[in-house]
């Protein structure tokens, strides 16, 4: 926890009001997102049992399972779920862009647009994951099949499970997670992960205090959960009685569990709407552009009849990923914090950013002791703020992006009643192909700047050898997953494979 | 094999001091569960009182008004006792099938004994069957419904493991049985995590018990046997955990509980928590125990809701990492005095308190 957000937690709660983290909006939100609220079966691994949803939100649809411990209900809730996630999903295919790759020499195609998908919490996107592994192996002949929607849905839910790991992804999104990224409440982060409990603090119903707000929002029988867990009350006292029967009655109970959802549904919307009201990001369209890609990707994917993703990575795969994560991770937080400066502020008290006002500037400094002379222009920057960072070191400013400012020395003014730093940069990039700088691309005196040693240079990721070369000590060459797969889960006559739990 | 005696050790009954706390309500019985939950929160002498007088703390916190929903499904239940039972059904044919792939378990000659169900009439005598059953030990067997006991916070307490497995070569084996799902070879890392802190309890207890029975403590491995449904189905599926991190702090904070007899008797007279006093009684008895109140304490303390109550304005109620990253100041109050230079920083709070301030001027200036 960085000192600022401790601090946005201590005001909020002094406030009695949820404070802002950001002050643009850090996501990407779609004009027509489609929520979704799964309800889980108590007990059970991953049975459903209910899921409100759509993308209207006057019109929830509300799928229930008429009896979760049956598995022919079960898959007849699959594929009514299908019916109605899948058309969404693929509703974006209709126009396509031209993207230039390979330095122009090439070109591929996207979509233009992506689905979007919001669950209410984390416990939404794991529902997902595993329910898409459930379905995404199953046949559509033989004994067990399954219409053919329902492995189409555990392929589509995978891909969405597997892009909400993905920082700075905007394909799947949970509203705990986005609420919470947005504002800081003035209770811990265990309470914060009930959304009632946290749109409590961000939007308390009108005449309501956060406080009384925070209190109800723990009554399940006010409020209840946002799933995928539910009230054990309301299981023991309402469903168990009408689950007793050897054929529930759907319409009541479609009508008890379309009471427990709705509050979670409408709170949901809220929330996109208090984020849809903040600007966006200014790199947000970039990512969302990472986004389409995936999207189109996993769409080409199944349209030429790809196989379901493995059950499990293979070590080449698994590391390829990490990486793929650990860079995304890397430039999403760097993005954020060029996007925003409260999220810019973590750095600067880090002290791996400053802010300073310009006092000297030699624009046209040219630097001929090289074969060629080339422009490198200095600037004197002087900053109240720490500077932990040592002569050598590159920095940028979001102001000029393409300029690099490398410190050539960090003097600390002594006299005074106030401690400031002098820091003397030389400049490159960013001017032109000249001696002379283009007008404006050097920072005049008196303009105030801000130096960070984040960079959004582009990092390559590192070198993964192709399946088929993998040595069989790291786990290639592969087999292939998916015949051998099908109705393990359900008949459980598979192989034991002593794996070592994840989680131990 | 020494000779043992099977009368079970006699249930301490010298605490005065804590039994009294209880009034005239029989003490709670204390599971794997709750010691591992006790162990959560070691630095909290509240709990500590409470739990080692054995105190209702459920009724507890109803009595004076912050009830707390620590209910559990019944379909939650159904599903965990059925898979138990489908696991031991005709003398546990199932269970040891999967036991042998994880325990080499020799197949003609596993003995089962059951001893018996939860009773709070027969505890003394189920103690005695298992001091006897373990003092024999020599073919491979497994053990239902033992009972075992601990020492927690000076006091003995019972336990109840799900099973223990004897394997062939005399090495036991704890067994849990739990009702999660193992999907692919994952699961919750929460649940995995309570699970094997569980049996840590069960390994230490067994351990204390062959120690008093002359045996090589050494003789209880740290290997457990975790049992759950495998992927979406009720196939069992047997891995093997090692809990000896989870043993390490088990016994460091076991020993820290040891002194709270000590405390008790330290603690004003008229304190009681006999649920059968008035709310306002029992309040004032809380309030003389010093609490130490984390965000965790909620799924972990049945009085997590009187608690953060009372902590109400600390910077603890907040969690940890915030607290910690407002320079461990103990109330918001302080903390925001610090930032807006309000309060003078003591010595210690010099450093946290300048970057309060330069917190609070970055975020003053921006929004
Ligand atoms: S809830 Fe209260 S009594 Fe229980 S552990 Fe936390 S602070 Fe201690």
């Amino acid at each position: 926890m960085s000192t600022l957000t401790a601090l946005a937690r201590a005001q909020a709660f002094a406030a009695a009001r949820a404070q802002p983290l950001a002050t643009v909006r850090h996501l990407h939100l779609h004009e027509r997102p489609m929520v979704l609220i799964p309800y889980a079966m108590a007990g059970e691994a991953n049975a459903p049992l209910a899921a409100m949803l759509g993308t209207d939100r006057k019109n929830p649809d509300l799928l229930v399972v008429a009896q979760p411990r049956n598995r022919d209900d079960r898959f007849a809730f699959a594929a009514s779920l299908a019916e109605a996630i899948v058309p969404y999903v693929d509703s974006f295919t209709a126009l396509t862009e031209a993207v230039a790759v390979d330095r122009g020499r090439d070109v591929r195609y996207r979509f233009t647009d992506a689905p979007q998908l919001w669950v209410p919490n984390s416990g939404g996107v794991e529902f997902l994951r595993l329910f898409g592994r459930s379905t995404r192996f199953r046949s559509t002949e033989g004994e067990y099949a399954v219409p053919a929607a329902v492995p189409l849905l555990g392929r589509w839910l995978t891909f969405f499970a597997n892009t909400a790991e993905v920082p700075g992804s905007s394909l799947l999104l949970n509203v705990v997670q986005a609420m919470s990224l947005h504002w800081a409440t003035g209770q811990s982060s265990a309470e914060d992960a009930q959304l009632a409990a946290l749109m409590a603090w961000i939007a308390p119903p009108a005449g309501v205090s956060v406080f009384e707000a925070a209190a109800a929002a723990e009554n399940p029988a006010l409020l209840p959960p946002a799933g995928p867990a539910t009230d054990p009350a309301f299981d023991n006292h309402v469903l168990a009685p009408l689950l007793s029967v050897a054929e529930p009655d759907i319409a009541e109970l479609t009508a008890v569990l379309r009471e427990q959802l709705l509050p979670t549904w409408n709170l949901m919307w809220q929330a996109i709407d208090l984020l849809r009201a903040l600007p966006v990001g200014s790199r947000v369209a970039g990512r969302w552009d990472g986004d389409r890609d995936a999207y189109s990707a996993f769409y080409q994917h199944l349209a030429e009849g790809g196989a379901p993703q493995p059950r499990r990575d293979g070590a080449v795969a698994a590391a390829a990923r990490l990486s793929r994560l650990e860079n995304a991770a890397a430039r999403y937080a760097v993005q954020r914090a060029f996007d925003d400066p409260l999220v810019m502020a973590e750095y600067r008290l880090a002290g791996a950013a400053f802010e300073g006002a310009v006092t000297l500037a030699k624009a046209d400094r040219i630097d001929d002791s090289g074969k060629r002379p080339v422009l490198r222009p200095r600037i004197m920057v002087v900053t109240a703020e720490p500077v932990r960072m040592e002569p050598g070191a590159t920095l940028t400013s979001p102001a000029r992006p393409s300029q690099k400012a490398t410190i050539i020395s960090v003097t600390p003014v002594l006299p005074g009643d106030e401690a400031k730093t002098e820091v003397l940069l030389e400049l490159s990039g960013g001017m032109g192909r000249k001696l002379v700088a283009e007008p404006g691309s050097v920072p005049e005196v008196g303009e105030r700047l801000l130096f960070t040693t984040l960079s959004e240079a582009y990092r390559p990721g590192g070198a993964f050898p192709e399946p088929d070369q993998t040595p069989w000590t790291h786990g290639g060459p592969p087999v292939s997953d998916s015949a051998a797969d099908d109705e393990a889960g359900v008949n459980g006559s598979a192989e034991l494979e002593p794996a070592a739990l994840s989680g131990a | 094999m020494p000779r043992v005696t099977a009368t079970p050790r006699p249930r301490d009954n010298s605490d005065s001091a804590l039994d009294r706390f209880r009034g005239a309500n029989p003490a709670k019985r204390h599971n794997a569960r709750t010691i591992a939950a006790l162990t959560g929160n070691p630095g909290c002498s509240r709990r500590a009182v409470l739990d080692a007088a054995g105190v209702d703390k459920p009724r507890l916190a109803q009595q004076i008004g912050f009830p707390m929903g620590f209910g559990q499904s019944r379909f939650a239940l159904a599903r965990g006792n059925g898979f138990e039972a489908m696991l031991k059904a005709d003398n546990c044919a199932l269970l040891l099938s999967v036991l042998r792939d994880v325990l080499a378990l020799e197949t003609d000659s596993v003995a089962y004994a059951d001893l018996g169900e939860d009773d709070d009439a027969t505890l003394g005598a189920r103690h005695g069957r298992t001091r006897e059953l373990l003092a024999a030990a020599a073919g491979a067997a497994l053990v239902d419904h033992p009972l075992l006991t601990l020492e927690v916070a000076g006091r003995q307490v019972f336990l109840e493991p799900d099973l223990i497995a004897f394997q062939v070569e005399g090495r036991l084996h704890v067994v849990e049985i739990k009702s999660f799902a193992i999907v692919d070879g994952q699961a919750d890392s929460a649940k995995v995590s309570a699970a094997a802190v569980q049996a840590a309890v069960y390994v230490l207890a067994l351990r204390r018990l062959l120690t008093s029975l002359g045996h090589d403590p050494a003789l209880v491995s740290h290997d457990v046997v975790l049992v759950c449904p495998r992927d979406f189905s009720l196939t069992p599926q047997a891995v093997v955990i090692d809990v000896r991190k989870q043993l390490a702090t088990l016994k460091r904070q076991l020993t820290r509980l040891a002194s709270v007899s000590d405390l008790a008797a330290s603690l004003p007279d008229g304190i009681s928590f006999d649920v059968a006093l008035p709310p306002a009684q029992l309040i004032a008895s809380l309030h003389e125990v010093e609490a130490r109140y984390a965000p965790e304490c909620l799924s972990a303390c049945e009085l997590a809701v009187f608690c953060r109550h009372e902590a109400s304005g600390s910077t603890a109620a907040l969690g940890r990492p915030v607290r910690d990253a407002l320079g461990g100041v103990n109330t918001i109050q302080e903390a925001l005095e610090l930032a807006t230079e309000a309060r003078t920083p003591t010595e210690e709070q010099a450093e946290a308190a300048a970057l309060l301030q330069a917190a609070a001027r970055l975020r003053a200036g921006i929004l």
